[in-house]
């Protein structure tokens, strides 16, 4: 027996995952752009990674398989995982993570709308862990060499010095922290010419990119403004605080916000509606905890980007957060308790 | 040394003293086991499960001498709840008790009826009315459709008749998700 | 005119697919031979049926009583003979049935004596209870007992009454088509009731997307002092609480009257059928129904209470393709069972479903949490975690986040990307709390009647016993004090099984006495016995064998004391 409504806008989780996966397009437009096509390399491995291993999961819990991979949450993952992690790192590396996403982040805690963790995130956490070395090694600018790039990807070739480099952010957790180098942030910023000056040469664009698509999304109500916004203004905010405190300690906002996955995050990653907050007021909470976490990895921690840790961190105290964050409901807002059948 | 000792018998004369005055301070009244056991019986006092009545059921649940699963009337949801309250296993139904029914009510023929008062006597709460040799009848709100009344009637004038389900009793139906149906590869 | 409008939070837009069926007046509906109009058709309990099978009626006669003040009284839409009150399959989602007065039409539609009335001369309780008596019900679709809104609340006076003509579903028209049309009398009912409950002012709301009725009542209204608002369109705008809330900024919780806050709120068509009450004498035994959808020849009629929709069909035509007519509209209405049932005060609208127009469920996905249908929720609430609860069958919490606040509205799952049939989860959470609500209720009083029976079992136990005891006692004086043979020893008036502790104090020609006595009385009950069982069938001879087995080893209990309760 099926009540009302019998009318349904037309939406379905199909379209919501496509147009994210749309809005990630200009931000890897500005990656080839500057990185070469080795990240397109990286998305299709991810992508097939994803679907095989979502595919095989689907029928081994006897469900419609046809029906959830057209649904395009894995792939969706899967191209979270391939941007985040470094476009040169070795094809098993991707593809490993991303079924480690698929089959145990997201499908041994129920698949679909049921896992607590991004499971992008949990990919890379658990391949910043198990492979710190290869995690860090991300391409200098302008190395566009497509088939030097295929040639690490494949075979494994180690990367000569000249076509990698640690990214500002790693630079900056290095040398900060070695006290005798007396290194200052503008210094080391400073220090080689791809760093630019503003989050590293290439990543602003990328970053601006991301942001596009992002604006899009919030235009198209896919997300809603209080991740983003929350996330960027806490990030902003802690970073405007130590660094005018300390220039050549910390650095400063736009840095901060450009650099790394943090717009990628604040749009597409925090956003995950499965595992982040669902109310306004625990959205804002949310996403300034991941924030203040990704702040403090960043400058203390020992690994080069706070965002995976941040994320699942926060993920954790989700139905904590939702269930404090409760907002009145219609005709209840001065006395919340007197709810009768 | 000594003073560690003495600081935590310290601690444990004050916890102490403390968890005696809360249980007398907040000591619960009768036996509230019983009583979580009661609540979840349906009172049809109909003594299938082989008690004088739900009470005496629950308290011999509560003493551990009756199995879960012994109430018709109570059915499968019953089971579970009494499982879930007391932490055991569910178990289904017990046959040798009884299967269960959806819920019924006594009917009295008034034509039929002698008045011979045996049924007002069978009925566990007091559902029918009526006095010495005049016509009884039961009142349909109050019967919990136990059946006990239906043996004793000497002229067999009761039946058990079905409760119907109207427009306001009626309950939307649990939704089928459609998720497996549309199986296509 | 006012200077702000209120918003609510929430709400949808689908396309509106009212003008469909406002392209032609509204017309009346023939008057079909045979009529079933159901007893109950307003909130509060069924009406008694005041008609016999075989029964003559004139148009307009009251042929069900209201149930004290909570409901509303019922009458014979047309003159004629009643042919039966039976039970008869309502439009109900559920399919069920229930009494309906089967009213054959002489088609002679012979009027009862009408009386008007002077609203301004009568008392507001006098107008109430006329209302009551004419049936007077909200024809918004809940059907709610006109009378019992008019009733001050708490806040001692309804400041605003609102009038409601926002009509926000899509498709449905009737009350814009009454608003264009009879705008007078909307407006003369809207005088009434404010009268009744001695407004200070009255609010027209309706959706802007209807200038024609917003035209109409404006050229009506003034003389009234009646002010018209044309509201955002934005469904459920129509809601009571939503124009409530649109209108004054008040929000009514769920399970409390506008009364209580100083503001009420009818349907247009109430106001209507109020001033044709009071002030033509005609009870409510008609109403506006939309016949739309997928249909030849969309429009409004003005159809007889007890109309077989079947027949009204007939007018517009369904095309071939339908599949399925849905009583409401198409946000909140429901599939009909089967068409062959009675139009009644709540039908709005008959829609004519067709897979082109309302496509079918596509396969439900699970939850992705994306807050979709919390910001569609008019009522604020928080659909996904309802949805959780419900499906989880976890009704506490589930109340908790406010189920019943919801008005099963329908934007939740119109908007929800992974198709969920969110409202369905919320009408069965709530329909079996309601049903737990009841079985907690009749179990909490059986238990209270069975430990009342039992303890008065036990004050009869033993007074008995102190009685028997006494007897004893005397007995044994008699006995020794005389000296004499026991025929002279008065017999014990009880039973031979309770006199039996006394038996060896009597002597021998007593015992035979009282032996015969338990003689006798068993072999009438054997003699009685087998006639219970004799003439019934197997199954239920074999039933009783089993009850009375039952019955002898709860006795068998019942006789070894019962231990103290651990
Ligand atoms: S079987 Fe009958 S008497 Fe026993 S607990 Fe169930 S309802 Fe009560
Ligand atoms: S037992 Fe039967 S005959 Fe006797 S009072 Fe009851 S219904 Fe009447
Ligand atoms: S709209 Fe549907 S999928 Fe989205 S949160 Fe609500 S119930 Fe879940
Ligand atoms: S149906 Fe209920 S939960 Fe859904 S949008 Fe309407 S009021 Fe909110």
């Amino acid at each position: 027996m099926n009540g009302s409504p019998h009318l349904h806008q037309p939406v379905s989780v199909q379209l919501v995952m496509l147009k994210v996966l749309v809005a990630l397009v200009p931000g890897i437009a500005a990656y080839v752009w500057f990185f070469g096509a080795a990240i397109l390399v990286q998305i299709a491995l991810a992508s097939a990674a994803a679907l095989a291993g979502e595919a095989a999961m689907l029928r081994l819990r006897g469900k419609p398989v046809g029906l959830f991979l057209a649904d395009g949450s894995a792939l969706v993952t899967a191209w979270l995982i391939a941007l985040t992690f470094p476009p040169i790192a070795p094809w098993w590396l991707t593809v490993s993570a991303t079924l480690f996403a698929i089959v145990v982040a997201k499908h041994l805690y129920g698949g679909l709308g049921q896992n607590p963790f991004n499971p992008a995130m949990v990919a890379f956490a658990v391949a910043i862990i198990a492979f710190p070395a290869l995690m860090s090694q991300w391409p200098a600018v302008g190395f566009t060499d497509f088939a030097a790039q295929l040639g690490m990807i494949f075979k494994s070739q180690s990367p000569q010095d000249a076509v990698t480099m640690a990214t500002p952010l790693d630079a900056l957790r290095t040398q900060l922290h070695v006290p005798e180098a007396r290194a200052t942030v503008a210094g080391i910023l400073g220090s080689h010419a791809s760093f630019g000056n503003i989050g590293g040469k290439g990543w602003e664009w990328i970053a601006l990119g991301y942001l596009a698509g992002g604006l899009w999304l919030l235009q198209q109500r896919i997300i809603t403004w209080h991740v983003p916004a929350a996330f960027l203004a806490t990030l902003a905010l802690i970073a405007t605080g130590f660094s005018l405190a300390s220039p050549d300690r910390y650095a400063g906002p736009v840095f901060h916000v450009v650099t790394g996955g943090a717009m990628l995050g604040a749009f597409f990653i925090l956003t995950d509606p499965v595992s982040g907050a669902t109310t306004p007021r625990g959205k804002l909470i949310f996403a300034a905890g991941v924030a203040l976490l990704v702040w403090i990895i960043r400058t203390f921690g020992a690994y080069p980007d706070g965002l995976a840790f941040g994320v699942l961190l926060m993920n954790l105290c989700v139905p904590l957060i939702d269930m404090g964050t409760q907002p009145p409901v219609f005709g209840h807002k001065d006395s919340k308790k007197e709810r009768k059948p | 040394m000594i003073t560690a000792l003495l600081v935590m018998a310290g601690i444990a004369v004050v916890l102490g003293a403390l968890l005696g005055y809360a249980s007398i301070r907040f000591k619960v009244k009768g036996d509230p086991l019983v009583d979580k056991i009661d609540a979840i019986l349906p009172q049809t006092q109909c003594g299938q499960c082989g008690f004088a009545g739900c009470k005496p059921y629950a308290q011999a649940i509560a003493r551990g001498e009756a199995e879960i699963n012994q109430c018709p009337p109570g059915g499968e949801e019953g089971i579970r709840k009494l499982a879930d309250l007391l932490g055991k296993e569910f178990k289904p139904l017990s046959a040798e008790h009884g299967t269960e029914k959806p819920k019924q009510v006594a009917v009295i023929d008034e034509a039929l009826c002698i008045g011979c008062t045996l049924c007002a006597q069978a009925c566990p709460v007091d559902a029918i009315v009526g006095a010495a040799k005049q016509m009884h009848t039961v009142v349909a709100p109050l019967c919990t459709g136990c059946e006990l009344c239906v043996p004793p009637c000497p002229v067999d004038c009761i039946a058990m008749v079905p409760v119907p389900e109207t427009v306001e009793t009626w309950k939307w139906k649990y939704p089928v998700v459609q998720m497996k149906v549309v199986e296509h590869a | 005119m006012l200077a702000t409008l209120f918003k609510f939070k929430g709400g949808v837009k689908p396309a509106s697919h009212k003008d469909e069926s406002t392209q032609t007046p509204i017309a009346p509906a023939p008057l079909p031979p045979l009529l079933v109009v159901p007893l109950r058709q307003s909130a509060g309990g069924t009406p008694q049926p005041l008609v016999k099978p075989g029964q003559k009626v004139l148009k307009g006669e009251r042929i069900g009583a209201p149930e004290e003040n909570f409901s509303s009284a019922i009458h014979a839409p047309t003159s004629g003979t009643v042919r039966a009150i039976e039970p008869r399959m309502l439009p109900h989602p559920s399919g069920l049935s229930a009494p309906c007065v089967v009213l054959e039409a002489d088609g002679e539609e012979r009027w009862i004596e009408r009386v008007p009335v002077d609203y301004a001369a009568a008392s507001p309780d006098a107008l109430r209870d006329l209302l009551r008596d004419a049936g007077i019900v909200g024809l918004g679709g809940a059907a709610f007992p006109s009378h019992i809104k008019l009733k001050p609340g708490a806040a001692g006076r309804i400041g605003t009454l609102i009038i409601n003509g926002a009509e926000c579903e899509p498709w449905i028209s009737c009350d814009d088509m009454l608003m264009r049309e009879r705008a007078e009398g909307i407006v003369r009912g809207a005088a009434i009731l404010r009268h009744i409950v001695s407004a200070d002012r009255v609010l027209v709301g309706i959706e802007d997307n209807k200038p024609q009725a917003i035209a109409a009542l404006r050229a009506a209204a003034p003389a009234a002092g009646i002010e018209v608002v044309p509201v955002p369109t934005r469904y459920p705008a129509g809601g009571e609480k939503q124009l409530i809330r649109v209108l004054t900024g008040i929000e009514i919780p769920y399970g409390r009257l506008g009364t209580e806050f100083g503001v009420q709120c009818f349907n247009v068509g109430t106001a209507y059928s109020a001033h044709r009450a009071i002030e033509l004498g005609e009870p409510l035994i008609s109403r506006i129904v939309t016949l739309t959808g997928n249909v030849e020849r969309p429009g409004n009629v003005e159809v007889p209470i007890g109309t077989p929709i079947d027949g009204l069909l007939k007018l517009v035509s369904p095309k071939a393709d339908t599949d399925r007519f849905i009583m409401g509209g198409p946000m909140m209405g429901f599939t009909l069972p089967r068409t062959d049932l009675p139009v009644t005060k709540a039908a709005n609208c008959i829609l004519a479903a067709s897979p082109a127009l309302f496509p079918p469920q596509v396969p439900e996905m699970p939850c992705i949490r994306c807050g979709a249908c919390t910001r569609a929720c008019p009522a604020e609430l928080q659909p996904h975690e309802l949805y959780w609860f419900s499906r989880a069958k976890n009704f506490g919490k589930a109340q908790e986040y406010g189920i019943f606040d919801c008005i099963e509205c329908g934007c939740c799952a119109y908007v929800c990307p992974s198709n969920i049939r969110l409202v369905d989860y919320y009408r069965f959470a709530k329909t079996s709390m309601r049903a737990l609500e009841r079985e907690k209720t009749a179990s909490d009083a059986a238990r209270q009647r069975f430990e009342f029976r039992n303890q008065r079992e036990e004050r009869e136990k033993a007074e008995k016993a102190a009685r028997l005891a006494a007897k004893t006692a005397a007995a044994r004086q008699a006995i020794a004090g005389a000296e004499k043979p026991a025929a002279a020893v008065p017999a014990p008036a009880q039973t031979a099984e309770e006199s039996a502790p006394a038996l060896p104090q009597l002597d021998e020609a007593k015992k035979a006495l009282i032996a015969a006595a338990i003689a006798r009385a068993q072999a009438q009950k054997e003699g009685v016995q087998p006639k219970n069982i004799d003439n019934l069938v197997p199954e239920k001879q074999a039933e009783i064998r089993e009850i009375e087995a039952r019955r002898a080893k709860v006795r068998e209990l019942a006789k070894t004391p019962p231990e103290e309760p651990v």
